[in-house]
């Protein structure tokens, strides 16, 4: 298993962050905010193009790159410090994850490589974004025709097609229905963070088609897998939240000297760079160990809630940090605060990943 | 790469054949010291690994080491670590004045001072800490006059780790008091056993003695084991403080063995919650502590892979930077939580001191757990370890 970046990496880092760096600013950030297809199709059809981020951890058989998910952590972890605004986590990674791991060959053959250059948007519908254990509670599927709701879906107010995980008399199946299918209701929801758009999606004897049969394994190694982006989603954003918050206490004066020169503020910001290096460090080994194949089974959940612990301390206190500035519209730290929260709850909130984690223990001992 | 596989055949056969039944598994270390009798297995361990240069790998041949690259002396501490050897030889020599002397010393003072301490004939104590210059170490007091090819030293020194069997003492000593505190001070080397050397252990609360006070009148260091030059000793010290919280927090060769000092089981904190809390449907039965468990165990591993991240980031640099602070302090504060939370698993049973009604392991843990509150201390207190981290690694002015 490897312990740092190769070079390779590296350089492909710098060419995502580049890109990022002068596409995805704080002031186009918040014109996508405010948009309503909450991304800016040009910067996305680019991002595919030249920088091929879609199809990155998709094989080559399947039209993608062929990396793994180590690179395609890369790419989510500038996103995350850029707050990049688009359908690469709703697509990319978690309708092409569920895809690769639980669809059969003819429908990845079929679906991904329109995925892999972003020209298909999907999105994965679960009824819970919670705990693999909790999903297919909502959603059934009877003779082919699928009925239910799915409370949260990511970017599907513009997805062309749904990949979704329900519950039928054989058990959990993997489905897909185009949007715009008779049957299909999308309602966009207003949430506190609109870098990232949800919706609430209905069924009512949709007819959909069954492409994969899900179990616990297949279902736990895409949550896993989805689980690990975010991780390394947050940890960028967490690393950026730092970077500004010092510089700031540098910048900032008061009582004729800068604020970052007093001892009280001096231990919280090295308390929190100790926290963001350790939850960096946490979300890396979990992509070397989902690509290796070995390591610890519970890796990811704990990248997962150690990069939301991380995220959101580090977003309060670079409110707190830079006092009454900090929690006022106009300044942008509001922007990466309320992503930290969205991102806490996605997929597990941490307490439900440390129970993961700690059941996983207690069963090896 | 086929070297080095070679190589790896060549030292687990050595190893194999070498390593004595009694210097493997959890045991005694050799420190060095003079003072001290080792079993005969320990001993020949030490002999044979010095023999091959392997008490300090990577230290060139003619100082006492076996000039091994850094991917040989991984492979050499994997299948040491493979057959459980335990390592033939660790003190302050090997781990702190040694890759001071390397990067400071003169060749006379590498010739005579790491081949002794490669071949386990010195243990080494640190004088830095004086009762009025803790956390403020460049305050110290402890005066180094010249005289002739002496220098005359008087003041006292203290928490000097394992100061009742060291052979050599390296020492921070005030040489011109009159200039500002960091600038008068020098780092000079001297023998213990002499009469200007007065030692006295101090009993802490976990019931052993691993510091002591160090006395010195008139104590004498000859003037070839000045270090660096006279009143630059400031910045000698600070590097090899460095060398010793990157030991602390776990870096280096010894890493997976290292534990705080006074420390004595190594107790797994989800086996002592679900021995200790009970167990209801396979799960630790106290929800608040079975979540501490997790808390710290995530920590913990974390932590580790930091550790390999840095280690592998290091292979680049030729000594610890500032960065180690990150380790000392984040490493200290992991392993005296994980006393706490031992301690705390166990209930009453975490309550023994001495006697048959608590077993080895519990009295251990209580041991251990009173020992650990060193550890966030020594070497530099966490505070200090904030100011550092705040002043050098994010550049937070003064």
């Amino acid at each position: 298993m490897q312990t740092e970046f190769t070079e390779d990496q590296e350089q492909f880092r710098e060419v995502v962050a580049r890109f990022l760096q002068d596409k995805s600013t704080p002031l186009s950030v918040r014109e996508m905010m405010a948009s309503e297809a909450g991304y800016d199709k040009d910067v996305w059809r680019q991002l595919c193009e030249e920088v091929g981020v879609a199809g990155t951890h998709i094989p080559e058989a399947f039209g993608g790159f062929g990396f793994g998910s180590i690179e395609l952590g890369v790419v989510a972890e500038e996103m995350g410090k850029h707050l990049y605004c688009g359908p690469f986590f709703s697509s990319s990674v978690m309708a092409a994850y569920a895809l690769l791991n639980i669809a059969n060959d003819s429908s990845k053959v079929k679906l991904l490589p329109d995925i892999a250059v972003g020209k298909t948007l999907a999105t994965l519908v679960l009824d819970s974004l919670n705990s693999p254990e909790a999903v297919g509670r909502q959603l059934v599927v009877a003779n082919n025709s699928l009925s239910g709701t799915a409370a949260m879906v990511l970017d599907a107010h513009v997805a062309d097609l749904f990949v979704i995980v329900a519950r039928a008399e054989t058990g959990l199946g993997l489905y897909t229905i185009h949007a715009g299918a008779e049957g299909v209701s999308v309602d966009l929801l207003e949430t506190i963070d609109q870098t990232r758009k949800v919706s609430r999606v209905s069924f009512k004897n949709a007819t959909v088609e069954r492409i994969g049969h899900v179990n616990s394994e297949s279902l736990d190694r895409t949550w896993d897998h989805i689980c690990v982006v975010l991780a390394h989603e947050m940890i960028g954003g967490a690393q950026h939240l730092l970077e500004t918050t010092i510089d700031y206490t540098k910048l900032r004066y008061q009582f004729g000297r800068p604020i970052g020169s007093f001892q009280g503020l001096k231990h919280r910001c090295a308390d929190l760079l100790m926290e963001v290096e350790i939850a960096k460090a946490a979300t890396h080994h979990a992509a070397r160990c989902l690509d290796a194949g070995e390591g610890e089974a519970y890796a990811a959940s704990m990248a997962k809630a150690l990069a939301a612990d991380t995220y959101m301390k580090a977003a309060r206190e670079a409110i707190q940090l830079r006092g009454g500035i900090g929690f006022t519209w106009e300044e942008d730290t509001q922007l990466w605060f309320k992503r930290a929260k969205s991102s806490e709850v996605l997929m597990g909130t941490p307490a439900i990943h440390r129970e993961r984690m700690i059941s996983m223990m207690e069963q090896q001992s | 790469m086929a070297d080095l596989q070679a190589f790896r055949e060549e030292t687990k056969s050595w190893l194999a054949e070498n390593c004595p039944k009694g210097a493997r598994g959890p045991g005694e270390v050799h420190t060095g010291s003079t003072k001290v009798t080792v079993s005969a297995d320990t001993q020949a361990w030490m002999e044979m690994m010095a023999e091959k240069g392997w008490t300090v790998p990577m230290w060139e041949k003619e100082y006492g080491g076996a000039g091994l690259s850094i991917a040989q002396t991984q492979v050499l501490f994997e299948e040491m670590s493979a057959i459980d050897a335990r390592p033939p030889l660790v003190n302050m020599g090997t781990r702190m004045l040694g890759p001071t002397l390397l990067e400071f010393g003169t060749e006379d003072q590498k010739k005579r001072h790491l081949n002794l301490i490669a071949r386990g004939g010195a243990a080494w104590c640190q004088g830095y800490s004086e009762p009025g210059a803790g956390s403020d170490l460049a305050g110290l007091n402890t005066r180094a006059v010249a005289s002739g090819d002496e220098f005359i030293i008087n003041g006292q020194k203290i928490w000097t780790s394992g100061a009742q069997n060291a052979d050599w003492m390296f020492c921070l000593v005030r040489t011109d008091p009159d200039v500002p505190k960091h600038q008068g001070i020098s780092f000079v080397l001297l023998p213990m056993d002499q009469p200007g050397v007065t030692v006295r252990p101090i009993s802490l609360i976990s019931g052993s003695s691993p510091f002591c006070e160090t006395f010195l009148d008139n104590a004498v260091a000859e003037r070839r084991d000045l270090v660096g030059q006279l009143n630059e000793g400031w910045s000698i010290g600070k590097r090899l403080l460095q060398h010793e919280r990157s030991g602390q927090g776990g870096l280096g060769p010894s890493a997976a063995r290292s534990r705080p000092v006074g420390v004595s089981v190594d107790l797994g904190v989800a086996e002592v919650g679900l021995s200790y809390v009970g167990v209801t449907d396979g799960k630790i039965s106290d929800p608040a502590l079975r979540d501490e468990v997790v808390q710290w165990k995530m920590q913990d591993a974390a932590f580790k892979a930091t550790q390999r991240r840095a280690g592998a980031e290091s292979q680049n640099a030729k000594a610890p930077g500032e960065a180690t602070s990150i380790f000392k302090l984040v490493g200290s504060t992991l392993a005296q939580d994980k006393q706490e939370l031992i301690v705390k698993l166990m209930g009453n049973s975490g309550t023994g001191w001495e006697g048959a009604a608590f077993s080895k392991d519990e009295i251990g843990a209580t041991r251990s757990w009173l020992a650990s509150k060193a550890v966030t201390i020594y070497g530099g207190t966490n505070e200090v370890q904030a100011n550092i981290i705040a002043k050098r690694v994010l550049g937070l002015p003064d």
